[in-house]
């Protein structure tokens, strides 16, 4: 009685699956972990149209990295574990050379994983902010910047126009209730024993579509700011309720993951003047743009329905690609083989070097940060940009420099977190 | 003709009370059990394993827990996500605090420990019942949901609230962590399943079972001819519990290797375990596994269908996968209301016939 069901279910799906074709050699995999549905399809959409789109432009303009081409697939994960899971163990025989799941639960699953089986991760600014030690997380990268950077940087910009001083002021993080919202709470705890400020934490359970508690909370409370950890469906209401209450919106800053047009569109002029941090630069002034037109978007090749070109998810799924890119050419160049493997694309995410001069060669000037990657640092340098939204012109205007985060505090929580893991997993941290 | 007891005679009472009186259904369970436990072993890939295999092994363990207490019982829960849950939250601790003793052993302790959470939260059910039990049980389901987020001690004080299985082994062997070969994890979770299912049968068809079927029927009734409520009441929330806190510990360590509560354990995943003893068939072992195979296997399958083989774009396909699902279960509960259980009972009365239906 046990398996009745198992055998005949298995040889369906033993069909399904026979159709798998196996990889041609020649070709360098590239999979999107992408998510298109879901709650969370607003933030993912866009990330995935600009990751494809750029790496269609490598296959059309440059034919490929290296003279081989990118194969790009694509597997929906919805934002759950899961279906994360199914993905990964899907592609993980056909030599991925990269994964970028966009999801920190996803991402604590992969760890052990990708780990295990040699495949490199990027998580670019989100997942475990302790793989930053590389030491101990020898297949997980977090370049540029990563969540703790991200409070940091928040609170240095408060401190910027507050002339150095945050004591007495009241403090709320408004925070998705997952281990993606969480991941800041640590950091802003100590720094507000440095800085002095009153810290309150109020959950948003997922997704987020219900938080009138929490903003009657803030209207009672009356904090001075109000920081938010919000991804998918969670932003657009915080903002909207927000405006409801008459939330001063200048004082009201979100991560760089909840700081998108899709956010702040739905609220109107109320969204006017509402702050987020960006670990990059958005719009369409880079010359970039004008190969990406030419080829990919007036070719018809543009991933999804081609709507999202140029917004601020668009441009940071384009830097996670270009990225991408840059790492498999230096892998390319250290093992002088252009048919690189997973094992290959690690040494060259480790030695990457982006510099000012090869983002104005790529036909992105000043769009993110200059840095090089280390054994010792796999999260690059931990700097980021505030920028505010003018609801009037629609647009996004960055409002400060790079704001260096406070190293002296991350890096200490860095060591202490990743130790913690080195010992529950058995690793020895070391650097070859 | 191919399928019937003529011939089959029976000369002891324990031979006509066996699970599976007729010869052909006997072979067929020998059968099923010497390719799960001789063959597939020894064939399944880490993909298989991973994706298909575990998880529908894992659901349908916690959907004969939930089929004891809802569909033998009569005692409507909710709270199936919460109680997964705490069986995951104690498998980790021990784990992380017991790291010498034996991982199954672990896994088994969880069970324990959930029984115990399942009785507390079964206490209601003496007074209430029907639709008013769900709602105590709902609430259990997110009291127990909001604990583990509160109360760092249960997640080790990491600082996403992350909890991560380490690794494992037994008998040298990996069963946890990310080193766990397809082999271990397919065996683990399938002796789990087929002790479960043996320990369920039998106590189905004992006394205890009986008196959980008399309670369902007509409680009055039951407590006149002299079935105490409150002990059977809690030893259905006990035995359930128990399921679901292993299939809970199976599915944070061996499936997953990292859970959260809040996205693991929702609610969603108590209204999918219900879903699946609905459309399986309330009050039938079978019932349960092949529910729980309808609702893991059928979204993978058509995932692979409509991307894997026609190429179709991933957000097309995840939204008619969604319709597909919704649609299939439409059409068999109006086919037929007592779920993929009472058609195969059906079916088998065919076949005992066939070819002379009349």
């Amino acid at each position: 009685m046990t398996f009745r069901l198992a055998a005949p279910a298995a040889a369906m799906l033993a069909a399904a699956l026979a159709t798998a074709a196996p990889a041609p050699a020649q070709d360098l995999h590239f999979p999107s972990l992408s998510y298109r549905t879901g709650p969370f399809g607003a933030g993912g959409i866009p990330f995935a149209d600009g990751y494809s789109d750029y790496l269609t432009l490598m296959n059309e303009r440059d034919g490929g990295i290296g003279g081989v081409p990118i194969r790009q697939t694509e597997c929906e994960t919805a934002y759950n574990t899961e279906k994360g899971v199914e993905c990964y163990e899907a592609i993980k025989g056909d030599s991925p050379l990269i994964l970028q799941p966009l999801s920190t639960g996803i991402t604590y699953q992969l760890i052990p994983r990708v780990t295990a089986d040699g495949i490199p991760l990027h998580t670019m600014g989100y997942g475990r902010t302790s793989a930053k030690n590389g030491a101990v997380f020898s297949h997980i990268f977090n370049y540029p910047a990563n969540y703790w950077d991200g409070a940091s940087i928040a609170i240095k910009h408060l401190l910027d126009i507050n002339g150095g001083d945050l004591s007495g002021k009241k403090i709320a993080l408004v925070y998705h209730n997952s281990a993606y919202g969480k991941e800041p709470i640590r950091t802003l705890e100590e720094l507000s024993e440095k800085h002095g400020y009153a810290l309150s934490l109020l959950p948003v359970d997922s997704p987020g579509q219900e938080q009138k508690s929490q903003w009657l909370q803030i209207r009672r409370d009356k904090p001075d700011y109000v920081l938010m950890w919000g991804w998918g469906v969670m932003n657009p209401v915080a903002i909207q309720e927000a405006a409801n209450i008459r939330f001063p919106m200048e004082n009201f800053i979100g991560v760089w993951w909840s700081g998108s047009e899709n956010d702040v569109l739905p609220a109107g002029a109320g969204a006017h003047g509402y702050k987020s941090l960006a670990m990059h630069g958005t719009g369409m002034d880079y010359p970039v743009y004008a190969d990406m037109k030419q080829y990919v978007i007036d070719a018809g090749k543009a991933a999804g329905a081609g709507d999202q070109v140029g917004s601020v998810l668009y441009s940071r799924g384009m830097y996670a690609a270009m990225l991408a890119v840059e790492a498999a050419r230096k892998a390319q160049e250290i093992h002088g083989t252009a048919e690189i493997t997973p094992a290959m694309m690690r040494d060259g995410m480790e030695a990457l070097e982006i510099t000012e001069e090869r983002m104005a060669e790529i036909g992105l000037p000043n769009f993110g940060p200059a840095f090089a990657v280390s054994c010792e640092n796999h999260g690059g340098p931990g700097r980021g940009l505030v920028q505010q939204w003018d609801a009037t012109a629609k647009q996004w205007n960055l409002i400060t420099d790079w704001i260096e985060s406070d190293l002296e505090v991350i890096d200490a929580l860095v060591a202490e977190d990743s130790a913690a893991y080195a010992a529950e997993a058995g690793i020895t941290p070391g650097c070859n | 003709m191919f399928y019937r007891e003529a011939g089959d005679f029976k000369s002891s009472y324990p031979g006509d009370s066996q699970t599976f009186p007729i010869r052909f259904d006997r072979m067929r369970y020998y059968a099923v059990l010497a390719v799960a436990f001789g063959i597939i072993p020894f064939v399944i890939n880490d993909y298989w394993a991973s994706a298909v295999i575990v998880p529908f092994l894992i659901y349908a363990i916690a959907a004969l827990g939930l089929n004891i207490l809802t569909g033998y019982c009569g005692q409507v829960s909710l709270g199936t996500g919460g109680f997964m849950a705490v069986g995951a939250y104690a498998c980790y601790k021990l784990m992380t605090a017991f790291p010498e003793v034996s991982i199954l052993i672990h896994i088994l302790i969880a069970g324990g420990i959930t029984a115990a959470v399942g009785v507390l939260f079964g206490l209601p059910s003496l007074r209430i019942k029907g639709f008013y039990l769900a709602v105590a049980t709902l609430a259990a389901q997110f009291f127990l949901v909001w604990l583990f987020n509160k109360v760092p001690w249960f997640y080790n004080y990491s600082a996403s609230g992350q909890i991560s299985a380490p690794e494992r082994t037994f008998l040298g062997v990996a069963l946890t962590g990310a080193n766990a070969s397809a082999p271990a994890k397919y065996l683990t979770c399938a002796i789990f399943l087929f002790a479960l299912a043996w320990l369920a049968r039998n106590l189905t068809r004992g006394t205890i079972g009986r008196k959980w079927m008399a309670i369902r029927d007509m409680d009055i009734a039951a407590e006149i001819i002299g079935v105490n409520p409150l002990t059977t009441k809690l030893s259905a929330f006990a035995v359930s519990s128990f399921f679901i806190g292993i299939s809970g510990a199976l599915f944070f360590a061996v499936y997953l290797g990292a859970a959260e509560v809040g996205e693991s354990f929702g609610i969603n995943k108590s209204f999918l375990v219900l879903f699946m003893i609905i459309i399986g068939g309330l009050g039938s072992i079978f019932g349960s596994l092949a529910g729980a195979a309808f609702l893991v296997l059928l979204p993978v399958f058509l995932k692979n269908v409509l991307v894997g083989m026609l190429g179709w774009p991933t957000d097309l396909a995840a939204h008619l996968e969604l319709m597909i699902v919704g649609a299939l279960i439409v059409i068999f509960l109006i086919a037929e209301p007592h779920g993929l259980n009472q058609l195969w009972r059906v079916t088998k009365e065919k076949l005992r016939l066939w070819p002379f239906p009349h």
